[in-house]
């Protein structure tokens, strides 16, 4: 039985960029490209279907199994630990997950350190790791405006250029992980469509010539 | 039984085939003491437990699970128990943010656990997922062979654990990148990814791991593998597969781990495997095997929604005399069909049938 892929793709450059590159390893859906405000794409003929999907979301289809498949960045999945397999790492999307703050910054041990995050659950471990008493501020967005205006002393986010961080006065500080790309199955969809998915693992590898 | 919920039906069907197999009946207490769990909290799928003050001020738990009470209320004995239970436990579920009742069945061995012991719970394991459905797949591993090649090197238990998490995501490239940052040895590095890449069918996958250049220490774990394999296969079981991704936490599980996947769920809906290693924890020195079967997952899977809510719906107005009402309803009922009787002119329930009186 030819049985679907669901492939659960990031919105954005990112999912435009893994499109493209499952396109060119025979996994093409020419609707995708359509100007519309779908959200699936199929193509019955090769068996697969494209969800667009918030890319923060991803992990969280292909680990409830909506999706067999999708590209989730490493952030994600070091912050929301699903229980996913991780197949490749696509090496693209590339970026550092880092402690920011004022360039000019020194960490006084004797208080407790402020950290404002979209990522709580990895600065809680890289800070646990150092033994270091943090209080965590969790924010949604804008993140580098914490240390400017006091609300946090430092940062932990994603730095792609650094510009944003230079133009505000503020410098990385620490590398805590590089970040990419990431291809991830869902673990019960890897048993029961295990070849259609491993051959599909093949092919991007092969495209990519990872 | 048709009737019941997906939940139920098969629990009731495990619990038969469990028994039926020599694996009494167990019952365990609704709370627990709330140490018992802080004490083995990575033991547990998910470390929130709901815990309470008894009227003695001791602070207790509702039982997120069932295997740390059996252990707890088992001495070390030269006899060995076999139990099968159906309970239900109070949890998270993993990536939940709320807990759950759950129903959970399964069986332990306390005691002695041989090969004969271990291919009879494997092929239990595999029955059970059978008897969920037919596409159904159970990964097994050894952790003896995992520990076996870890011990060539000088790991500490974070790093054992890092690497154990990427076998078990089957994250090749993570893997490699970690044992190159800490320098483990090419023979370690090929012996690690192989638990990685080298999976399937165990009839077919467990000679190439015979084959592997394996330290002699993990002879004793290919020798289980090969036991079990036998065993399933005299059974008749099939769908069982070789794959280290099931692999878990070193300080509780040693030996024979394994996981179980029906399609249709996405994630495991069985797990379990020897754990010498929690006993050792606990002051025990007898040996354990088990695996539960947690059905909670089951219900979107199994319970296909009936056409109709009841046979035959009544329905009746103020004028209506009530001997009238109760006659129809009973003659219904007598002929074995499912009746509801309700006001005329009320949301009407799905039926196969209506009588207007």
């Amino acid at each position: 039985m030819n049985e679907m892929i669901n492939v659960a793709l990031p919105k954005g450059r990112l999912g435009d960029k893994a499109y493209e590159i499952l396109e060119r390893s025979g996994y093409p859906c020419p609707a995708m490209k359509e100007d519309n405000r779908k959200l699936t794409f199929e193509n019955p003929e090769i068996g697969v279907r494209y969800f667009l999907v918030k890319p923060s979301d991803v992990a969280v289809y292909v680990e409830r199994g909506a999706a067999d498949i999708g590209i989730a960045g490493k952030d994600i999945l070091l912050e929301y630990r699903p229980d996913v397999y991780e197949l490749l790492d696509l090496k693209m999307g590339r970026c550092r997950m880092c402690v920011a703050g004022p360039k000019d910054f020194r960490d006084d041990p004797a208080q407790t350190l402020r950290v404002a995050t979209k990522f709580p659950n990895i600065a809680r471990a890289y800070y646990s790791g150092l033994s270091r008493e943090i209080e965590l501020i969790h924010l949604n967005g804008s993140i580098e405006l914490a240390p400017l205006v006091g609300l946090s002393d430092v940062i932990v986010d994603i730095v792609e250029t650094g510009k944003t961080l230079y133009e505000n006065g503020l410098a990385p500080l620490a590398e805590i992980v590089d970040i990419s790309a990431r291809l991830i199955a869902n673990k019960a969809s890897f048993k029961f469509k295990g070849d259609a998915l491993r051959a599909l693992c093949r092919q991007m590898e092969r495209t990519m010539n990872l | 039984m048709h009737n019941l919920r997906a939940d139920e039906r098969i629990s009731i069907e495990l619990r038969e085939m469990y028994q039926h197999c020599g694996y009494l009946p167990y019952k365990v207490n609704q709370f627990e003491e709330y140490d018992l769990y802080m004490r083995n909290k990575r033991f547990l799928t998910s470390e929130n437990v709901l815990a309470f003050s008894d009227m003695d001020g001791k602070l207790m738990a509702l039982k997120p699970d069932v295997t740390l009470s059996i252990v707890k209320n088992t001495k070390d004995s030269a006899d060995t128990t076999k139990v099968s239970y159906a309970e239900r436990v109070y949890r998270v579920p993993r990536g939940g943010k709320c807990f759950k009742e759950i129903m959970q069945t399964g069986l332990e061995v306390i005691g002695r656990v041989d090969a004969y012991t271990m291919g009879e719970v494997l092929t239990l394991a595999a029955r059970s997922l059978a008897a969920i459905s037919d596409r159904c797949a159970l990964d097994v591993a050894d952790l003896g062979i995992v520990s076996g090649i870890l011990a060539e090197e000088n790991l500490s238990d974070d790093l054992s654990a890092q690497i154990l998490e990427r076998i078990s995501d089957k994250n090749l490239h993570g893997l490699k990148a970690l044992c190159e940052k800490w320098n483990l040895s090419d023979r370690t590095v090929r012996r690690l990814c192989s638990l990685v890449t080298v999976y399937g069918p165990f009839e077919a996958t467990l000679p190439i791991y015979e084959q592997m250049d394996l330290p002699p220490v993990c002879d004793q774990a290919l020798c289980d593998l090969r036991a079990v394999l036998e065993m399933t296969r005299a059974c008749g079981v099939k769908n069982i597969n070789l794959d280290f991704s099931v692999v878990n936490d070193m300080n509780y599980y040693n030996g024979l781990i394994f996981s179980g996947f029906v399609d249709g769920v996405p994630e495991s809906v069985l797990s379990g495997g020897r754990y010498d290693s929690l006993m050792r924890r606990m002051g025990r020195s007898s040996q354990a095997m088990g695996f539960a079967v947690y059905l909670d997952q089951l219900d979107r899977l199994l319970d296909r929604r009936p056409e109709t809510d009841v046979d035959v719906l009544i329905t009746y107005t103020d004028g209506t005399p009530m001997e009238a009402i109760l006659a129809a309803a009973q003659k219904a009922r007598a002929g074995g069909e499912s009746v509801r009787v309700q006001r005329a002119g009320e949301t009407a329930v799905r039926s196969r049938r209506t009588l207007a009186l």
